[in-house]
């Protein structure tokens, strides 16, 4: 049976690991510290919850990054698996987005929903000028689309000059974005709590800024992997990933700015209007 | 395997390569399957013993009119709220997803593992957090009386000002966390790492269900978590998603939570669909009939089940075009179901019936869910549902064809599989008394209800007139006979795990035609090593059963 106990397939049979009990207990301190938080503690163990996740966050992804290093884990089939894996995640991460644009729409469109607004945005609420901030961060994001796929063509190029630089002019603009986004909030003439619109607006476009957070983050990680060498043109998963994710990114916030920023001003006729 | 089924493949193909990480890491670290798997079944052991002492108790109130114990009448809500939760989110989806199918998922097609250990990993962690949390809930201030709905205003923080529903989101936000990225894990286990020669085409009838439950878990649950996200800012942080007040709408909350919450149910249901056509195959000695309808038939409840939702909803007001296309649509799914039932007795008809107590649970299984089923396309109609929505009817309907269906099934993987989870036999008397008692047990139980309802009874009230007196006396006697059928499987597993005979690696002969048979009992702790290769020749050995038994010429 000597035959039997050599391993023929092509997967990955992952070592055990201690960074899955570690980041289910900072999801648990962040909720129990969150809900202390929200009910007026400290959020000390909130702040002991989100420090624990990052650092699971780093030492899970080294332990990633290593294992599609050394050794031959990382086959052709346990790349295709990571793909796929990242693209599912993706779609989860759309449907969690349609969630918050249910809300948008049952709010302000009456032909789905007999009780919605017929005024949007309703009285009293002064929106953002759709092609003032916001159009900005449209282009800026467009860019970054443009500038994520250079990089991309880069990386299968083996162009490693060109990836590093590519990646990291993206990386500025995600930043770029994330400035107009808090200074476009700071200078919001509705308040968070002012009703179903402010409600609305920040969820949905909060939301997404978390993901642009989110996707900078990811692509500045890849911009020093880039630099250390890590990717090359046939293994650059992780890359790949931060790249459509960034696209994710860039589509939702298109819609976005079709929904919210455009038809959501539309019903808008100035302080004097209607 | 007498069929020759896997080429390159023996039944203890792994003798000595067996040894694996021991102590409290083996399970904390784990990254195998199999103990994932274990813990998964572990934790909605004990999560069915909350939620059923808590619906005991509530039998016990209900079994005669007036107050017999619980003068606190936000206790009795939070008793209904916490037995549904634990029941859907920690008993049902932990057994038959995690454990199940983290079990049988990787050895009935032939991978090695998960696609990806170390999240499988997370994934039972954040559910068993999400378990605890929950627990928590119960403990702060006056615990969640919500229902399971969660329904605002009642979830608001004008009617719950403390922090029980916010401990009550956030274990579904992390439980729920925990179901995706199990549901990534299982879709790209089944797509990227059947062994060769399984083509989707071959895959045993579980497979499938897990593959279609998971994308319904994939789709469905970041829903409900914008849905909570939004009720827990309204609750913390001033927004008005759900408060009139503010603009919002209280029936933003019920799209929602249904657009999510009827996928649910199919979630909890179509990994029973699978066990239970393993098990009507495996002791019929037949394949499954219409095997490629049966695997599309669940495809198609899937699909159609997220475009129902509203039919939970048709007493809120909702517009009678509305109403005339969900009780269409959700009609419509009687069709696929249909296609299962008569798959499922035209597999047992001119079969070889061996009536062992995982078969005795199968054939429980389709009557229970027939039950339920008919019951289910009563209340489809709007206009049917309008007389008896939240009426013990519905009550009635839901734990036939959801709660105790999914148990039924449930008992039927264990008794079918633990000989290979654990390596012991369990005894089949004591398995077969368990049965007929836990049979008797839930009809009793539940089929007064249906009464209860149609006479008007209203559900999630601790107190009811005294007209309804006599079906709920009998209706709590059948929760006690139902309670001795629990407490005596928990004693069978007991007894299997102390004093159960030694498994084969295959105990039920020719019928056992998936791949999981085909290695030692207990399961050594890596499987298919040495991918099994299936031939067209075979008919899918190891296959779903569709063509894979031999003719008598063979």
């Amino acid at each position: 049976m000597a035959a039997e106990t050599v391993k023929s397939h092509p997967y990955h049979i992952v070592d055990p690991s201690p960074w899955p009990a570690l980041g289910t207990l900072s999801a648990f301190l962040i909720a129990t510290g969150g809900i202390w938080f929200m009910h007026g503690g400290p959020p000390l163990l909130l702040a002991a919850g989100f420090a624990l996740l990052i650092f699971v966050f780093y030492a899970w992804w080294r332990d990633v990054v290593k294992e599609s290093r050394v050794g031959t884990n990382h086959t052709a089939e346990v790349a295709h698996g990571l793909r796929v894996g990242f693209l599912l995640f993706i779609a989860s991460e759309v449907m969690f987005f349609f969630a918050f644009f249910w809300a948008y729409f049952h709010s302000s469109v009456p032909a789905i929903n007999r009780v919605a607004h017929t005024v949007w945005p309703p009285e009293g609420i002064v929106p953002f000028d759709t092609w003032g901030l916001p159009f900005l961060n449209t282009l800026i994001l467009l860019t970054s689309g443009a500038t994520v796929t250079i990089a991309h063509h880069a990386v299968v190029a083996g162009d490693k000059k060109k990836l590093v630089l590519w990646t990291g002019i993206t990386a500025l603009l995600g930043i770029i974005f994330l400035i107009c986004q808090a200074f476009e909030y700071s200078h919001a003439a509705f308040g968070f709590t002012d009703g179903i619109y402010p409600s609305t607006f920040f969820m949905a476009t909060g939301f997404h800024g978390f993901h642009v957070f989110v996707g900078t983050c990811f692509l500045i990680v890849c911009f020093f992997r880039a630099r250390a060498g890590h990717f090359t043109p046939q293994k650059h998963i992780g890359f790949e990933a931060a790249a459509w994710y960034w696209h994710f990114v860039d589509v939702v916030w298109l819609f976005l700015f079709v929904a919210v920023y455009w038809w959501g001003s539309s019903g808008y006729h100035g302080p004097m209007g209607h | 395997m007498a069929h020759g089924a896997a080429a390159g493949h023996g039944a203890h193909a792994h003798g000595e390569h067996d040894h694996h990480p021991t102590g409290w890491k083996r399970w904390v670290y784990s990254t195998n399957h199999k103990d994932i798997g274990t813990m998964y079944i572990v934790l909605s052991m004990i999560a069915a013993l909350l939620g059923g002492m808590m619906s005991w108790y509530i039998r016990l109130e209900l079994a005669e009119p007036g107050i017999q114990f619980i003068e606190d009448t936000q206790f009795y809500n939070v008793l209904v709220t916490a037995h549904g939760f634990l029941m859907v989110f920690f008993v049902v989806m932990p057994a038959m997803i995690g454990g199940f199918g983290n079990w049988f998922v990787p050895l009935m097609v032939g991978a090695p593992d998960m696609a990806f250990p170390r999240m499988n990993n997370i994934s039972f962690w954040l559910t068993a957090a999400g378990l605890v949390l929950l627990v928590m809930s119960a403990f702060v201030g006056g615990g969640p009386g919500t229902g399971w709905t969660v329904y605002p205003p009642l979830s608001s923080i004008a009617y719950h000002p403390d922090a029980a529903v916010d401990f009550g989101i956030l274990a579904l936000h992390v439980a729920g966390a925990g179901s995706i990225l199990g549901a990534i894990n299982f879709i790209v286990t089944i797509l990227n790492m059947r062994s060769p020669g399984m083509t989707m085409h071959r895959m045993p009838l579980f497979a499938w269900s897990i593959l279609i439950t998971a994308f319904l878990l994939l789709l469905a649950l970041p829903v409900l978590a914008g849905a909570l996200t939004m009720l827990l800012t309204d609750r913390n942080f001033g927004t008005h998603f759900y408060d009139p007040a503010g603009g919002g709408d209280p029936l933003l909350w019920q799209h929602l939570f249904w657009f999510f919450g009827h996928p649910e149910v199919y979630i909890i249901i179509l990994p029973a669909f699978g066990i239970v056509s393993q098990l009507v195959s495996t002791f019929s000695r037949k394949p499954v009939f219409g095997y490629l309808g049966m695997a599309y038939a669940m495809s198609a409840i899937g699909v159609v089940g997220f475009i129902v939702w509203a039919h939970h909803m048709y007493t809120t007001g909702l517009g009678v075009n509305a109403r005339a296309y969900f009780t269409t649509a959700t009609l419509i799914i009687a069709v696929p179901t249909g296609i299962k039932i008569f798959s499922w007795l035209a597999t047992m008809w001119g079969g070889s019936i061996d009536f062992k107590a995982p078969m005795l649970y199968a054939i429980g299984f389709i009557f229970l869910f027939v039950v339920g089923g008919v019951t289910g396309v009563a209340l489809a109609n709007a206009g049917i549902d309008f007389a008896l929505h939240d009426t013990y009817y519905v009550v009635a309907h839901f734990h036939y064809v959801m709660a105790i269906a999914a148990i039924f099934a449930m008992f039927g993987g264990y008794y079918y599989w633990i000989g290979k989870i654990s390596g012991k036999q369990y005894n089949e008397c004591l398995a077969k008394t368990q049965f007929w008692l836990f049979f008797i047990g839930v009809n009793v139980l539940f089929f007064p209800q249906h009464f209860l309802g149609l006479a008007g009874m209203p559900r999630r009230i601790p107190d009811y007139p005294d007209v309804y007196a006599g079906w709920n006396m009998v209706s709590s006697f059948g929760a006690l006979l139902t309670m001795l059928g629990t407490f005596l499987f928990y004693y069978i597993v007991f007894h299997t795990i102390r004093s159960g005979k030694p498994a084969e690696a295959n105990p039920w002969g020719e019928g056992a035609t998936t791949l999981e048979w085909t290695v030692a009992s207990p399961a050594p702790f890596h499987t298919h090593e040495v991918q099994p290769v299936i031939s067209a020749g075979d008919h899918g050995h190891g296959g779903h059963g569709h063509g894979a038994h031999p003719r008598p010429a063979e």
